[in-house]
């Protein structure tokens, strides 16, 4: 296999897994045994292997949430060990190595917690919330034209720069499960600054951030207390400056807009 | 609902009250801190009694007081409501296994606690001088010579008698470790819920806000630690103590 460690030995591993039948179950920790799993495979792997397992077996397998397993999509959402996307930083789950993990350890696995995010099944959560909160605001409805037209706006490259690093966010949520409060302030400012950053975005700038913050507390998430663990946990590095841009975008929006409502 | 109201119930909305308020009452804690500077002056208490006394009765203080007033309560009220929506947002089933401890510093997730140990420390506080000054009268009078001074309240003898209890003593120096870290992330806190971040500024506020929280707690834990260890019960520097108290109270 490419790439792979010959040097690497298999490893056994205890999984503490929550299993959950449906939405309105009360879940528990059950305990599972995993053998010979290659340090060279992903978590969601290691994962695929139980859930063979569990089939061969008869049993019902672990419902998790996974799509494109490269760390782009955002679908991935496991809380391992007590940490977001688990103990390595600015990692998604699905990118997440055995490597990092040793023979003979005991891998606690929980869905994300948050009220905003009931649970499906298992480790699987719903996070149309956060499509909700884009559904308010987090979009361009001016037509800005295709590629050509985008590169007749001028644009500076460091605003375009903090507008990408901003625009990175992939919504997966590591920030609400991280967050003592549940709060999703980092993914809606993140949504909020990248737009508001570029001038195709100026036209809704303040009803903008207006709904998105409305529909956030709706949705029931709790508010910042600028604790930092959502930054911390972040896979792609989405920075607390995007919150204090959160808060003066709304501060700015709600005295100025005109919006009496 | 309108405009106004929607805006300071919102999450954000009440997080810039609770720093606006917070800010503010990190301005009074200086204020405090410096006039309570004067107990160390060994003067019987006469400069404290006649700041006492000012603070008590002049009406622009008077005024102000009434902001204090406002500033504590918003600061509790919006901390009690917002803690009740964040406990709500993690909803019932927390986390079997959260080491929050490897993302974030301990002192900003528990603010509350910190917060609720200040408050008991405050109404105990506020009682044992403010409301034994203001309502119950039964301060003794400075009394002497000076006709200016010898009706004052001898609220120095009160800290004096006060900072000779061992129990009020561990109170105060517990409730002024609690305060230390509560500014330790409530200072720098309050200024990003303002938005005021920048890659300039925002290490300097930091910071700054770091030394804030040790100097003020420290300031403050002083008092009673120095009455208590240091002076006889009229306030006077021990015989016993240390000669470099003796030098620099000698030095005044």
């Amino acid at each position: 296999m490419a790439g792979s460690n010959p040097n690497a030995k298999p490893m056994n591993l205890t999984l503490k897994v929550w299993r959950q039948p449906n939405r309105q179950a009360q879940g528990k920790i059950v305990d599972y045994q995993v053998k010979d799993i290659s340090p060279d495979m992903s978590f969601l792997e290691m994962l695929d292997v139980l859930n063979e397992d569990l089939l061969r077996g008869g049993q019902d397998p672990v419902a998790f949430d996974h799509d494109c397993r490269e760390g782009i999509c955002g679908s991935c959402d496991l809380f391992i060990n007590g940490r977001s996307h688990g103990p390595e930083k600015g990692t998604t789950t699905c990118q997440l190595h055995m490597r990092k993990f040793s023979d003979g350890d005991t891998i606690t696995i929980e869905p994300w917690r948050a009220s905003s995010f009931p649970v499906n099944k298992d480790l699987s959560v719903d996070r149309s919330a956060f499509d909700r909160i884009i559904q308010a605001g987090g979009y361009v409805s001016v037509n800005t034209g295709g590629a050509p037209d985008g590169n007749e706006i001028p644009i500076p490259k460091e605003i375009s720069d903090r507008a990408f690093e901003a625009a990175t966010c992939i919504g997966c949520g590591a920030c609400v499960a991280a967050c003592k409060n549940a709060s999703a302030m980092l993914f809606v400012s993140a949504k909020v600054s990248q737009l508001a950053l570029l001038p195709q975005g100026q036209v809704e700038r303040k009803t903008r951030v207006e709904n998105m913050v409305a529909q956030m507390d709706k949705e029931g998430f709790g508010a910042c207390t600028n604790i930092g663990s959502c930054a911390a946990e972040c896979p792609v590095g989405i920075s607390l400056e995007n919150i204090a841009i959160l808060n003066r975008e709304f501060l700015a929006a709600k005295a100025s807009s005109n919006n009496l409502a | 609902m309108s405009w106004i109201t929607k805006t300071f119930t919102s999450s954000i909305g009440r997080k810039i009250i609770m720093s606006l308020s917070g800010l503010f009452l990190c301005t009074f804690l200086v204020v405090h801190l410096i006039g309570n500077l004067q107990l160390f002056k060994h003067d019987g208490g006469a400069a404290f009694n006649t700041y006492s006394h000012f603070m008590g009765t002049n009406p622009i203080i008077r005024t102000i007081e009434w902001g204090l007033v406002l500033g504590f309560g918003f600061h509790i009220y919006e901390a009690l409501m917002l803690t009740r929506r964040n406990k709500a947002a993690r909803g019932s089933q927390g986390y079997v296994s959260n080491h929050s401890e490897q993302n974030s510093e301990w002192t900003s997730r528990n603010m509350g606690i910190l917060g609720t140990i200040i408050l008991i420390f405050l109404l105990v506080h506020l009682y044992n001088f403010f409301w034994r000054a203001r309502f119950a009268g039964d301060i003794p009078k400075m009394g002497g010579a000076d006709p200016l001074t010898r009706d004052y309240d001898n609220l120095y003898m009160a800290v004096v008698d006060s900072f000779h209890i061992w129990w009020y003593v561990l109170l105060y120096v517990a409730a002024q470790i609690s305060l230390g870290y509560h500014l330790w992330h409530g200072f720098r806190s309050g200024f990003q819920t303002l938005g005021l971040n920048h890659r300039k500024y925002t290490p300097a506020i930091k910071y700054i806000g770091y030394a804030f929280a040790v100097l003020v707690s420290a300031g403050f834990a002083s008092m009673p630690l120095y009455f208590f260890l240091f002076t006889n019960a009229q306030g006077e520097l021990a015989a016993n103590a240390p000669a470099v108290l003796q030098s620099v109270a000698a030095a005044f």
